[in-house]
């Protein structure tokens, strides 16, 4: 790729490669601009299937029949579930921002297989395209709910197969950024950056990444029989062809439990970045975190039965998932009890990614916290399959991953764009933001201990006080989503200029120009500290002038082979 | 007052109870900590605090405590729910797209509305002839799926007299929401009555083994939605007859208004 002095110069806006305009994007090997395409079109998705939710809590202002028919509703929760789950949230934080930060923050001027990189982004696109296809031919939009449950998957006249197609292709995607992720972090850290000086952004994506290796190919495996199933009969999960419902439930979980840490694990790291940076000071128990990641992702290998503790599975086994699932709350817990003791003694620069942080320590403590009440199997039985199951998620899918994103947006843009925007909107938009959500999602809570089952077009007249709170709740949340990205869009088009660092963040992408030159550093930097040191350098940003490369401190071989 | 439902509502109190504890407190170190240790109260933070091995055994001990007491609180209830008392009457439940047939021991059939005997212990089979169901009687704090090619069991204690919810809880189509029903608890004598009338419904018009292959229903060939099991029948939902017809199905009448309008 290019080389010289232009590449470590002009920020990767705006190099000219081999490749111009709008080519230069679209067959880019940069690590950031792919991170870019990335987040336009996850943006564009998570605003259409916003705009989904939307309807869906329109049409359940009043019972009965409000402003559609019972099988549109059914493809729109499906179609609403199916884009925010594989569309938005599980590629939101890695692709987006870990494909930009990760090299950057462990002092690589590249991931480890560009090529690789930009092909899981056209297969992330392709995805989205069957996905849309699927809507307008066949039977029309699929209506088996995200979870694709047989035997209804196998039997619904909707163009079911093409969604499952969709949605295997995207796994795909998944499993290959998850691959060039984990060799990345192996293979391209800097000279000096042991594994504990790595920053706890790369730790969260390391192990999310193994997730992604590891369970992605079940799932994979899963939606392919249901296609074979389909078109061929095939008996391997129709009751009435000899086959097992229970199977395909087992092995969909297998993967979609762990899929919930690929949400929320790269989220995590973002907060253990955004603390320390407006703390002024070192993270609390960097190595707990670090390693409570890793006991996250191993542990949630093993709980996915508490989804079907109702199903009819063995009473042993449901008192073993229990188990189990109370066990994975333990180092989500022991993450946030550091995360809050950061701020103890600290010297605290309140502003909006700070802002967006403490918001989701709340709303995620509350969906973790509901978390139990699911994991007791006598109340899971009562609750599940109901609104609070719906609560449940929506407080840790959308409060905990959703507004991290949010969070990382405000946090990395003035990095990512090289431009600032206004603090007070993006507070005021947070605390929108926030009253919104309760407001729309905390109602779930007792309409499902009411006994409101979900996935219901229609419901009895004793549920209908919460069911409007929670739909005018809507309306605020989106004001308050509409207004922050009217601020960042804002900011882009108009704001002034981002200074190299204007949070004092002690990580690598801040001692970088914003935005990033093309090859992220002129020289390979040498580290000699741990990442949240905020009262010495732990850095050596230009090693070769500082006579450092000629005494052994060799730039790897990798790194330079990589690019 | 039923024992399912005391322990459940126990176990979902002390669950909450210790959530609202642990998200108070939280929450309040948090913000207190926000402002007390903001750059103007505090310009210089203590760099060396960066961690400390007593406050992280401290908070792992604890909410393992505290998680190992929710789990057994939970199963305590779950043990009950699995403890069928032998002598429990029996009710066999099958779901259908979209409404619930009960049968009794006696051979009588009832559809939606399920009679049952005050101060009781029922016990229920569970099954599906299509695609899965959820039994759900939230009055009672139960619910267990209806799986086709297998059979699964629940029971409660009919406590006290009344007219209780039954829903469909999980996702099975296009009526899903409407597939709802009614326990209905009378005083033993009148439920004797009942239950021992000659039945007028017919149990083959509601209930049909299970069809093979792609069952989709389709707008054009309504009249093969209730046909013979071999056929391979195309159902897509909107226009579809409901199978249900019966005067004392609740719900039909609105089931049938919303058809009308396509
Ligand atoms: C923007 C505001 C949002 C609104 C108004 C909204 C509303 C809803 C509603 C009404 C349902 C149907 C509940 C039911 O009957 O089962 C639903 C389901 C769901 N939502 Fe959201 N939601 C929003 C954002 C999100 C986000 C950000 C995510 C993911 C991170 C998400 C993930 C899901 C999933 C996975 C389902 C389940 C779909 C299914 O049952 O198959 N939602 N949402
Ligand atoms: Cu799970
Ligand atoms: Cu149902």
């Amino acid at each position: 790729m290019a080389n010289g002095s232009l590449a470590h110069e002009v920020s990767y806006l705006k190099y000219e490669g081999k490749h111009k305009g709008i080519a230069g994007w679209l067959l880019t090997l940069d690590h950031k601009r792919i991170g870019l395409m990335y987040l336009m079109a996850i943006l564009l998705f998570f605003f259409v299937a916003m705009t989904l939710g939307i309807l869906m809590r329109l049409e359940m202002l009043t019972p009965g029949e409000t402003i559609m028919r019972p099988s549109t509703y059914n493809s729109v929760f499906t179609l609403h579930g199916v884009i925010m789950v594989f569309l938005f949230i599980i590629p939101a934080i890695p692709a987006v921002f870990g494909n930009f930060m990760l090299p950057i923050q462990i002092g690589a001027k590249d991931v480890a297989f560009p090529r690789l990189n930009l092909f899981s982004w056209y297969l992330y696109i392709a995805g989205a395209i069957l996905a849309i296809v699927s809507l307008f031919t066949g039977g029309g939009a699929a209506d088996t709910g995200w979870t694709f449950y047989v035997p209804y998957s196998i039997r619904s006249a909707q163009n079911v197969t093409m969604t499952t197609l969709a949605a295997f292709v995207l796994g795909f995607s998944s499993i290959v950024t998850g691959l060039n992720f984990v060799v990345t972090i192996h293979r391209l850290r800097a000279p000096g950056m042991t594994w504990f000086r790595m920053p706890l952004f790369p730790w969260a994506l390391y192990a999310t990444s193994w997730i992604q290796v590891l369970a992605t190919p079940i799932i994979g495996i899963t939606l392919a029989l249901i296609i074979l199933e389909r078109l061929f009969g095939i008996g391997v999960f129709d009751a009435s062809l000899g086959g097992d419902p229970i199977l395909y439930q087992h092995l969909f979980w297998i993967y979609s439990h762990p899929a919930v840490y690929i949400m929320i694990i790269p989220a995590m790291g973002v907060v253990s970045e955004i603390l320390p940076t407006f703390s002024r000071k070192d993270i609390f128990g960097y190595k707990q975190i670090a390693i409570s990641s890793l006991g996250i992702a191993l542990i949630g290998y093993l709980v996915w039965g508490h989804h079907m503790f109702v199903s009819g599975m063995s009473d042993a086994s449901r008192v073993v998932f229990s188990l189990l699932t109370f066990l994975v709350a333990i180092p989500t817990g022991v993450k946030i009890f550091n995360w809050v003791a950061t701020l103890y003694k600290a010297s605290i620069k309140f502003s909006a990614p700070l802002y967006y942080v403490l918001a989701f320590i709340f709303i995620f403590s509350i969906g973790g916290l509901t978390g139990l009440v699911l994991g007791a199997l006598s109340t899971d039985i009562h609750v599940t399959d109901t609104y609070f199951v719906v609560g449940h998620f929506h407080y840790v899918m959308f409060g905990g991953m959703g507004i991290m994103f949010f969070a990382t947006m405000h946090y990395w843009f003035p990095k990512v764009f090289g431009k600032m925007y206004s603090e007070k909107i993006a507070i005021i938009a947070c605390t929108v933001i926030i009253i919104g959500f309760n407001m729309l999602y905390f109602p779930f809570f007792i309409l499902g201990y009411m006994g409101m089952p979900r996935r219901y077009y229609d419901y009895l007249p004793q549920f209908q006080g919460w069911h409007v709170l929670s739909t005018v709740g809507s309306w605020v949340l989106v004001s308050g989503i509409v207004f922050m990205f009217g601020n960042l869009l804002y900011a882009l088009l108009k704001g002034p200029k981002a200074p190299m660092n204007p949070w004092g963040g002690t990580t690598l992408e801040w001692k970088v120009p914003s935005p990033p030159p093309l090859e992220n550093f002129e020289e390979i930097p040498v580290v000699t500290g741990g990442p949240y040191v905020h009262d010495k350098p732990t850095y050596i940003m230009h090693p070769g002038k500082e006579g450092l490369n000629g005494n052994g401190v060799v730039k790897t071989a990798n790194q330079e082979n990589a690019i | 007052m039923n024992q399912i439902t005391e322990l459940v509502d126990n176990s979902f109190i002390f669950t909450v109870t210790i959530s609202v504890i642990l998200l108070v407190g939280i929450t309040a170190a948090m913000i207190y900590f926000v402002f007390r240790y903001s750059e103007k109260n505090n310009p210089k933070p203590d760099q060396s605090i960066t961690g400390s091995t007593t406050l992280e055994i401290l908070w792992t001990v604890v909410p393992v405590l505290l998680v190992l007491a929710m789990f057994f609180y939970g199963y305590e209830g779950f043990r009950e729910m699995r403890n069928i008392p032998p002598n429990a009457m029996l009710v066999k439940v099958t779901g259908k797209m979209w409404f619930w047939h009960f049968e009794y021991e006696n051979k009588k059939t009832s559809d939606t509305v399920l009679v049952l005997p005050a101060g009781k212990d029922v016990r229920f089979e569970l099954q599906s002839v299509d695609v899965i169901h959820s039994f759900y009687v939230p009055a009672f704090r139960v619910k267990e799926d209806c799986v086709p090619g297998r059979t699964n069991h629940l029971w409660f204690h009919t406590s006290t007299e009344g007219v209780y919810d039954i829903e469909c809880a999980e996702y099975c189509g296009m009526n899903h929401s409407y597939m709802l029903g009614k326990v209905k608890i009378l005083p033993e004598k009148e439920f004797l009555e009942w239950v021992n009338k000659v039945d007028t419904v017919k149990k083959s018009d509601s209930v049909s083994a299970p069809p093979t292959g792609n069952v989709k229903t389709d707008s054009t060939n309504n009249s093969q939605v209730k046909t013979d099991s071999s056929k391979t029948t195309q159902v897509k939902t909107d226009s579809t007859k409901s199978p249900v017809k019966k005067p004392d199905s609740l719900k039909v009448n609105r089931k049938d208004s919303i058809k009308k309008n396509k």
